[in-house]
């Protein structure tokens, strides 16, 4: 319980307004977009300026108040469940202000509560492109997308979230600010510190404004479609794409279970008797597009697809993309709970971890729909389930441990895309070493001494 | 005190529902209300977390549980871009029954929804009288509109400006009209719904003119009740089942092949809410309203879909015309090109598009009552974007878009009229 001469003093940094002290608000700040047990937290904090927001961070830190921070909670590994010490959750909603847009240095200064889709169609609005697009994006905050390192569709061909910070202002654990990083495209003054924010969930440090790179938007694109009767093939043509040396924005894959359910909802008319399908984009200057689309045509020739489909025009590219975004949305439908699993594995691996993916799910007895972003390598198993029915959901716990020692076994890693969080800290040491935890674990208490910044989170056992 | 076995039931029933919720948080980015209060009680993820402590919560806070469901329009924006699917206005009607029949109603609701709303004689005696008087409490605000406004401080008109009673409703001036089968070969039952029945009495000609030109036979009893859907998103089964089946006994009846009504949330709620909350009642009735609810359709499909109205041209360089799309027409119904081509067929008027066209307009039924403030913020948006279009008139399917956008309209003076997009069509004829 929190003292009110405490609430009080977070009333006069942000006001009343913006202090949310009764059951039911703090309720809805106690669950992200990961299926794990809520926790309710003890106060929920909503600045409105960057000053507040210093105030705010300190004054948790004197009284040893856990912070959370919070941009829209559509993270999938419990990164916005607040401690249950009188953990305090800190919402950014209320720094929303994109603050500058460069369009000769081709530069953003924006803060962390700024909603990623509202950004990009501002710079799409100046003749950029800001290109990382998660999923998520109608909602989630660039703030959230640095913390996580959010990748998407484009993710291949144009990286992810942390290639886009040039630098940032943060507050330290004392409410001061730190600064790193710069407008200029190069600078080496000092320790890359922003790219120690990328994915640190907000254990290190509380963003205040975030510097992004922007980029000219490509000139032309081209997309399409490659049907394979075997899910071997379909990942030997990732590789071959790859291997021929072009790089297309977006290289996805979706396998027979997770084609039915898309076909039964949407109805796009996908080869549901197949074995998988790539969808593929390339894009760049209109001559390169076109050598580009020519030969990846080739090699799914060679590969063995069975079918290749080029979309001819923009609403039969809407369309094709239209199937691949709605593979969570359908899986979501079949089932009550849909566990999302974000298990990345080498390219070369893609086979063994797709049939790794299968036989797990036929050992426990379970549903498995897998779609994913081929051509890094990160693959989605959806498990389709109901967590009310608790035998089915530790068969679902068990089939989740074993995708992690496989994704691992295949020189994987834990995440792609959607970071470690609560979720997966247990596995952090398989992956890593004993060594690198303990790294982590001194650099946060050198940061955070009494750790405050989203205690639980990453690193646990502390 | 409520029965408690049968709120053990409702809640288990409400379970089942949420559970499909996945929590992914994509309604905050259609939620006009979250839009305003970016707070996340405000938005269907909130408020299903709070619901799926409901028993719990309504012990200690049943107050706190009532308010924040009721912050909700009921627009369905949410539903309509939820990737589980997740069926939203099903939880939120049945949370709203729930703790309403554990706190008991309040006695002013009551009086209104069971007494006067639920009792059609009384409340169109009530509204005839009162609109022979109401001169004496207004005075006009905006001539292009029609509009009003209070002349006294009144609680519950505050600084609204509203569209005054129509001097004759269409009841009283029309009692039961049964006209036969014409050259259509189609009959329908015409239901005005109580606010084109006793406000815009226009858009309930026209739609009277539309069905005597293209020969449709017309069944209108003059007795019928509301749809019952303020009932229902007030949580009162009680007025809202009389409502029902004060409706159900007269339309079961009668030999017709659509229930049309020149209002989306009437028909949304016939078509869809009418058979999803008749699970208590005895099969017969059950039967009856699922007859009914598969005939009812709204005025704009009825005349594009089934009499084939269609424009072959859209014509250029008329009066400008924007069309708003009410979120029972288009979300719940999926009605939305319909509208549109009415307003094509007609060459005095030239379509043109405002921004977010579908964005709710902020009015939400009893949602303008008890959150005026929010529903005024809202609708701001919806007049900015109605202005920015540069159309002389504004035309919605659904007659509480349009007290909503004629106040807003209203209250910043401009000169763009409201009128229904069959209003519109009905003037070629
Ligand atoms: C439907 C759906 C699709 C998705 N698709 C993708 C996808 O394609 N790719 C992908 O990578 N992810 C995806 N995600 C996951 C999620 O959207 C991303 O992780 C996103 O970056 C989270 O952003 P957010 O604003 O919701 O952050 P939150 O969930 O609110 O927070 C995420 C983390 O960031 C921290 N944080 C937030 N703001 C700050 C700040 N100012 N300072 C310090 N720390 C902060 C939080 O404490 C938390 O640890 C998807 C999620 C959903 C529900
Ligand atoms: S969009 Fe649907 S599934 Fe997602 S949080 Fe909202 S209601 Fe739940
Ligand atoms: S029905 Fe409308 S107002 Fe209510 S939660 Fe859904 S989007 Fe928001």
């Amino acid at each position: 319980m929190l003292s009110e001469s405490l609430i009080k003093e977070f009333k006069s940094i942000v006001g009343d307004e913006n202090v949310f002290t009764t059951e039911a608000d703090r309720q809805s700040y106690s669950y992200d977009s990961a299926v794990l047990e809520p926790v309710v937290p003890a106060l929920v904090v909503r600045p409105t300026n960057s000053e507040q927001l210093g105030k705010v961070v300190a004054l948790c830190n004197e009284n040893n108040n856990p912070i959370t921070v919070r941009g829209a909670g559509t993270n999938l590994s419990g990164g916005t469940i607040p401690d249950k010490r009188d953990g305090i959750v800190v919402l950014t909603n209320g720094l929303n202000k994109i603050l500058e847009i460069n369009e000769q240095d081709l530069y953003a200064v924006v803060q962390p509560g700024v909603v990623t889709a509202k950004f990009a169609a501002e710079v799409a609005k100046r003749g950029l492109f800001y290109p990382p697009d998660p999923g998520s994006q109608a909602v989630s905050t660039l703030g959230g997308n640095v913390a996580e390192n959010a990748g998407g569709l484009r993710g291949l061909k144009y990286g992810v979230t942390k290639d886009y910070v040039m630098g940032m202002e943060f507050f330290d654990v004392n409410g001061q600010l730190v600064k790193t990083g710069s407008r200029t495209v190069k600078c080496v003054t000092g320790y890359n510190l922003a790219g120690l924010m990328a994915a640190s969930e907000g254990t290190l440090g509380v963003f205040n404004e975030i510097i992004l790179k922007l980029t000219p938007p490509p000139a032309a694109s081209k997309a399409m479609m490659a049907v394979f009767d075997d899910v071997n093939k379909a990942s030997e043509a990732v590789a071959g794409i790859i291997a021929a040396h072009v790089v297309p924005c977006t290289l996805e894959f979706m396998d027979q279970a997770c084609m039915r359910y898309v076909e039964d909802f949407t109805k796009a008319g996908l080869p549901v008797d197949s074995a998988a399908i790539l969808l593929i984009e390339v894009d760049g200057h209109p001559a390169q597009v076109a050598d580009e689309a020519e030969t990846v045509v080739k090699v799914l020739e060679k590969t063995g697809a069975t079918k290749i489909v080029v979309a001819k025009d923009a609403a039969e590219k809407l369309k094709l993309w239209e199937a691949r975004r709605n593979a969570l949305p359908s899986l979501a439908r079949a089932r009550p709970t849909t566990v999302l699993e974000d298990a990345t594995v080498p390219r070369s691996q893609i086979p063994a971890m797709v049939a790794a993916i299968n036989n797990i799910a036929k050992k426990y007895d379970i549903q498995i729909g897998t779609f994913g972003h081929a051509g890094d390598g990160n693959l989605h198993p959806t498990i389709l389930c109901d967590k009310r029915d608790t035998k089915e959901f530790h068969r679902v716990e068990a089939a989740v441990d074993e995708i992690f020692d496989v994704a691992l076994s295949l020189k994987g890693t834990l995440s792609g895309e959607h970071g470690i969080g609560m979720a997966k800290s247990k596995w952090m040491e398989k992956e890593t070493s004993r060594a690198t935890i303990e790294y982590s674990l001194n650099m946060k208490k050198a940061i955070d001494p009494k750790n405050i910044l989203n205690p639980g989170k990453i690193i646990a056992g502390r | 005190m409520a029965d408690l076995n049968k709120l053990a039931k409702m809640l288990q029933e409400l379970d089942d529902m949420m559970v499909a919720c996945m929590k992914c948080g994509m309604c905050q980015a259609v939620c006009p209300v979250f839009t305003e209060t970016m707070k996340e009680a405000d938005v269907t993820r909130g408020k299903i977390a709070l619901l799926e402590n409901l028993a719990h919560e309504m012990i200690r806070d049943a107050d706190g549980v009532q308010e924040r469901l009721n912050r909700c329009l009921l627009c369905g924006s949410c539903a309509a871009n939820c990737p589980s699917g997740v069926k939203v206005m099903d939880i939120f009607l049945r949370g709203r029954t729930i703790v309403n029949t554990y706190m008991g109603l309040s006695p002013v609701k009551k009086a209104i929804l069971r007494g006067m709303v639920g009792n059609p004689k009384l409340f169109n005696m009530l509204l005839d009288v009162g609109s022979k008087f109401q001169g004496i409490f207004t005075s006009q605000a905006n001539e292009l509109l029609g509009s009003s406004c209070s002349k006294f401080l009144s609680p519950i008109i505050g600084d609204r400006h509203f569209s005054p009673l129509a001097k004759q409703s269409l009841h009283s001036k029309y009692g039961t009209i049964d006209i036969p089968t014409g050259k259509s070969g189609i009959r329908v039952l015409f239901f005005p719904g109580c606010v084109a029945d006793k406000m815009y009495t226009k858009a309930g000609e026209a739609c009277l003119k539309v069905f005597r030109h293209h020969g449709v036979g017309v069944w209108m009893p003059a007795a019928q009740a509301c749809c019952g859907i303020p009932a229902l998103s007030a949580g009162d089964r009680v007025a809202y089942d009389k409502m029902v089946k004060f409706n159900v006994n007269i339309f079961a009846d009668g030999d017709y092949d659509y229930i049309v009504a020149p209002c989306g949330s009437c028909i949304s709620t016939i078509h869809e809410l009418w058979p999803q909350f008749a699970g208590e009642y005895p099969e017969d009735l059950r039967n009856k309203i699922d007859r009914i609810a598969a005939k009812a359709m709204d005025i704009n499909k009825f005349v594009v879909d089934v009499l084939g109205v269609k424009p072959a041209e859209a014509p250029k360089g008329g009066t400008k015309v924007t069309f708003h799309d009410s979120c029972h027409l288009k979300k719940s119904l999926g009605v939305a090109t319909q509208p549109r081509d009415l307003i094509r067929m007609n060459p005095n008027y030239e379509l043109v598009e405002m921004n977010e066209a579908d964005r709710c307009c902020g009015c939400g039924g009893t949602f303008n009552l008890y959150h005026y403030d929010l529903s005024k913020k809202i609708g701001e948006r919806k007049r900015e974007n109605i202005v920015a279009s540069e159309a002389k008139i504004v035309s919605t399917g659904c007659p509480a878009c349009m007290m909503q956008m004629t106040d807003m309209l209203s209250q910043h003076n401009d000169s763009v009229a409201v009128k229904h997009s069959i209003e519109i069509y009905a003037e070629t004829l």
